[in-house]
């Protein structure tokens, strides 16, 4: 085809998928499997691997033809962090091999993945890692701890930063893997948060045994590789169109008219300045999508999460004073282990407690203003004072 | 919805040719210089943007001289005008009054003579005014004599035309028959006078609902238009903020590596990215460019400037802040900034009046 199809295109290829695939008369695993083989599951990935090359943009298209058929979804709330970051590291640093044998799988929710970066000693600076992944043969041991890593309880697989060398400075010395959970080394234990369920897990690997080709990107080279992974998770904590109220605006406004009885002077201005502050939110994401479908990328997705992170959480403290009395009461401190990430759903006490982790998950608001102010100001950077020391010398 | 919020070819191309104009024809110590000198406004830096640019008949249809633009190329004028404090009338006359008179019949001499830079207009309404204001009445008509008193209004005093609400209508007023006292302004770089009419002769142009809808438009074409202006200030507020704390050493480092400065500027930088986002949203609503979006116009607008006038406040502010000494003086342009930005913060209506006139748009009421 000499230029790229129309939406149009995608709705009439979509349709015609639909009718060889009724996915009324189909198991949901077999619909999804046969999807991704028709390159209709993220069409701007490589044909063969669940894409088309085309622009990403046509996927609405093929979504919302497959939505108006009654066609089920790859569940993407709960296989998130495979959709947002661990396949865009497989597509990028990925031989032929693993990404034939992931990214299918991963795609179609029959493996579900998780992220084994951050350390309890090393959070905003991952770079200083200290899970240990030693040569042996031809695969790699490993030992360490993880924390914070959500859905590991559910996961088969899981992207794994690790130190493969002590001796050089600590961004040297890292190495990309893809951690096989059902190893009888990896014991994965809910970690409860101040909510009082438990979404992230602690996993303490003991002698993991993972295979040399299980390694994503060169030896060493793991830094890089993971800052792939980074970008794609502030993305897809803060990004993509939606329409005007949706998410926790959409939540506080509805109870703001629901109840006149809370409505005071000083939070009607409070709940007015953050309409605007979601509205410019909202638009800002809009304007990044077209920006993004016109080839003219911006550095403001950076600038989405940080943003994204602070509104939650003013909205969702905004809404317990709404409710008064009511906000007093927690819905439920049950120890409980959810599928799925969830920012929005039960009561409101939960989502004021969720929305504290917005600012720490996917990078803190202060790593961010620094991200944001040394690569899109120019601003000099940190005093970085173990930039040369070998990892083994720093202190900690 | 279907708002374009980017920027068009076009639009980089009027943009380039503005910046040009101004960087040649209104450095900042020349417009520092002119607010101490006997002519606030700078005319024939106007003749230039009018004549050279086209600026002042964007919105002028092209068979009565204009360029038949829209609202959308206007409010790329106006953050370049916003970038470089400049005193020329282009929101008074090239926006506001000649969107009041493009929502009006037989106006079309006077648009021509706009549109060719030939004269000025200017809608007499304190700059204040919001878009929703009931219909002012501090003038009364008797037959098109009107006489009363109308303070604080923006690029009056340059103007040839004042358009009036008097009594309910809408009149045309030459500028020589009324009274002008210059208004020492907050913002030196856009003169504010109070008019004063004494039986001047008026040329009714409408009344009633027309006169009112015609009001309504122009304030909404002005509020929407001053947003991308705070927008461009605000942005080279950030530059300037940036560039002198990257070479202003203080302890041995500049300035700028210290967190305490970067994280606000990167905070600023975010809320600029969103002010571009909202800024553009108001200019395509108001531009009229389909039906989903033209009935959005009033909730745009409202957000524009109640994010907009924040966002250039906090600049300017900052801007004075990170240049710390120098930034107090009258010798560094910040000043001029943050004249213009808090002025623009009042124009138009407050951060505070837009979320109130939002509360009923978007069903929220108040308590």
């Amino acid at each position: 085809m000499s230029h790229p199809p129309s939406a149009a295109d995608m709705t009439a290829r979509a349709r015609e998928f639909l009718a060889a695939h009724d996915p009324a008369a189909m198991d949901r695993t077999e619909f999804l499997r046969a999807c991704f083989d028709a390159g209709l599951a993220w069409v701007h990935y490589p044909e063969g691997l669940g894409g088309s090359g085309l622009p990403r943009e046509l996927q609405r298209a093929v979504n919302e033809a497959f939505a108006a058929a009654g066609a089920p979804d790859n569940d993407p709330r709960r296989i998130g962090i495979g959709l947002g970051m661990a396949a865009p590291t497989i597509l990028a640093f990925g031989t032929p091999e693993q990404r034939a044998r992931w990214l299918r799988p991963l795609w179609t929710g029959e493996e579900v993945w998780c992220q084994l970066f951050s350390e309890p000693g090393a959070g905003s600076d991952l770079a200083a890692v200290a899970t240990r992944a030693v040569r042996d043969g031809d695969g790699w041991v490993v030992n360490g701890q993880k924390v914070w890593t959500s859905m590991a309880h559910e996961a088969r697989w899981g992207i794994l930063v690790a130190r493969t060398d002590p001796d050089v400075p600590k961004h040297r010395g890292l190495t990309y893997f893809a951690c096989d959970m059902t190893d009888p080394g990896v014991e994965v234990r809910p970690l409860r948060q101040l909510t009082g369920e438990a979404e992230f897990n602690e996993v303490f690997l003991t002698d993991v045994r993972i295979p040399d080709a299980h390694r994503l990107g060169e030896v060493g080279d793991g830094w890089r590789v993971a800052q792939t992974t980074l970008m794609n998770e502030r993305v897809a904590i803060g990004g993509g169109a939606a329409p005007r109220e949706s998410g926790m605006i959409g939540v506080v406004a509805r109870t703001w008219r629901e109840r006149p009885e809370a409505r005071t002077a000083a939070l009607h201005d409070r709940l007015l300045g953050l309409w605007v502050t979601a509205e410019a939110a909202r638009l800002t994401a809009l304007r990044i999508g077209q920006q993004l479908a016109a080839g003219q990328p911006g550095p403001e997705g950076s600038a989405a999460k940080f943003a994204f992170a602070s509104l939650s959480q003013e909205l969702s403290g905004l809404e317990l004073e709404l409710l008064g009395e009511e906000g007093l009461r927690y819905d439920d401190w049950t120890m409980r282990r959810p599928d799925s990430v969830e920012f929005l759903g039960r009561g409101p006490g939960y989502r004021y407690l969720r929305a504290k982790g917005n600012s720490i998950e996917g990078g803190t608001s202060e790593i961010l203003r620094n991200i944001i102010a040394e690569r899109v100001l120019g601003l000099p950077g940190e005093i970085r004072v173990d930039k040369d020391v070998a990892w083994k010398d720093l202190p900690r | 919805m279907n708002a374009d919020l980017l920027y068009g070819e076009d639009e980089d191309q009027l943009r380039a040719a503005v910046r040009e104009l101004l960087a040649d024809r209104a450095p900042w110590p020349a417009v520092l210089a002119r607010t101490e000198s006997a002519d606030p406004y700078d005319l024939d830096l106007w003749r230039a943007l009018a004549g050279d640019v086209g600026c002042a008949g964007l919105l002028v249809p092209e068979e009565l001289g204009g360029a038949g633009a829209t609202l959308r190329e206007a409010a790329v004028v106006a953050e370049e005008t916003g970038r470089a404090v400049a005193p020329v009338p282009f929101l008074g006359s090239a926006v506001t009054a000649t969107a009041l008179l493009l929502a009006l019949p037989g106006t079309e001499e006077m648009l021509r003579e706009l549109a060719e830079g030939r004269s000025t207009a200017a809608l007499a309404v304190p700059f204040t005014t919001p878009p929703h204001a009931e219909f002012p009445g501090t003038v009364t008509a008797d037959g098109d004599r009107l006489t009363g008193r109308i303070t604080s209004v923006a690029d009056a005093l340059p103007a040839d035309v004042l358009l009036v609400p008097a009594g309910g209508a809408l009149y045309a007023v030459a500028g020589a028959d009324t009274t002008r006292t210059p208004v020492t302004s907050l913002d030196m770089t856009r003169a504010l006078c109070d008019i004063d009419l004494d039986g001047a002769p008026g040329r009714p142009l409408a009344t009633g609902d027309a006169a009112r809808d015609a009001l309504a438009r122009a304030l909404s074409c002005g509020a929407a238009v001053l947003a991308s202006e705070q927008l461009g200030l605000a942005e080279r507020c950030l530059e300037i903020t940036v560039e002198y704390v990257k070479g202003r050493y203080q302890f041995g480092r500049p300035v700028g590596s210290y967190q305490g400065l970067k994280h606000r500027l990167a905070e600023l930088w975010v809320a600029i990215t969103q002010a571009r986002a909202v800024a553009r949203y108001a200019a395509s609503c108001a531009a009229g460019d389909d039906a989903e979006t033209t009935a959005d116009t009033a909730v745009a607008v409202a957000v524009a400037q109640a994010h907009c006038s924040v966002v250039a406040v906090r600049a300017a502010e900052e801007c004075v802040q990170m240049h710390g000494g120098i930034g107090f003086t009258w010798e560094h342009p910040a000043h001029l900034y943050l004249k213009r930005a808090k002025s623009t913060a009042l124009a138009h209506g407050t951060p505070g009046r837009h979320r109130t006139d939002l509360a009923a748009l978007i069903d929220l009421a108040p308590a």
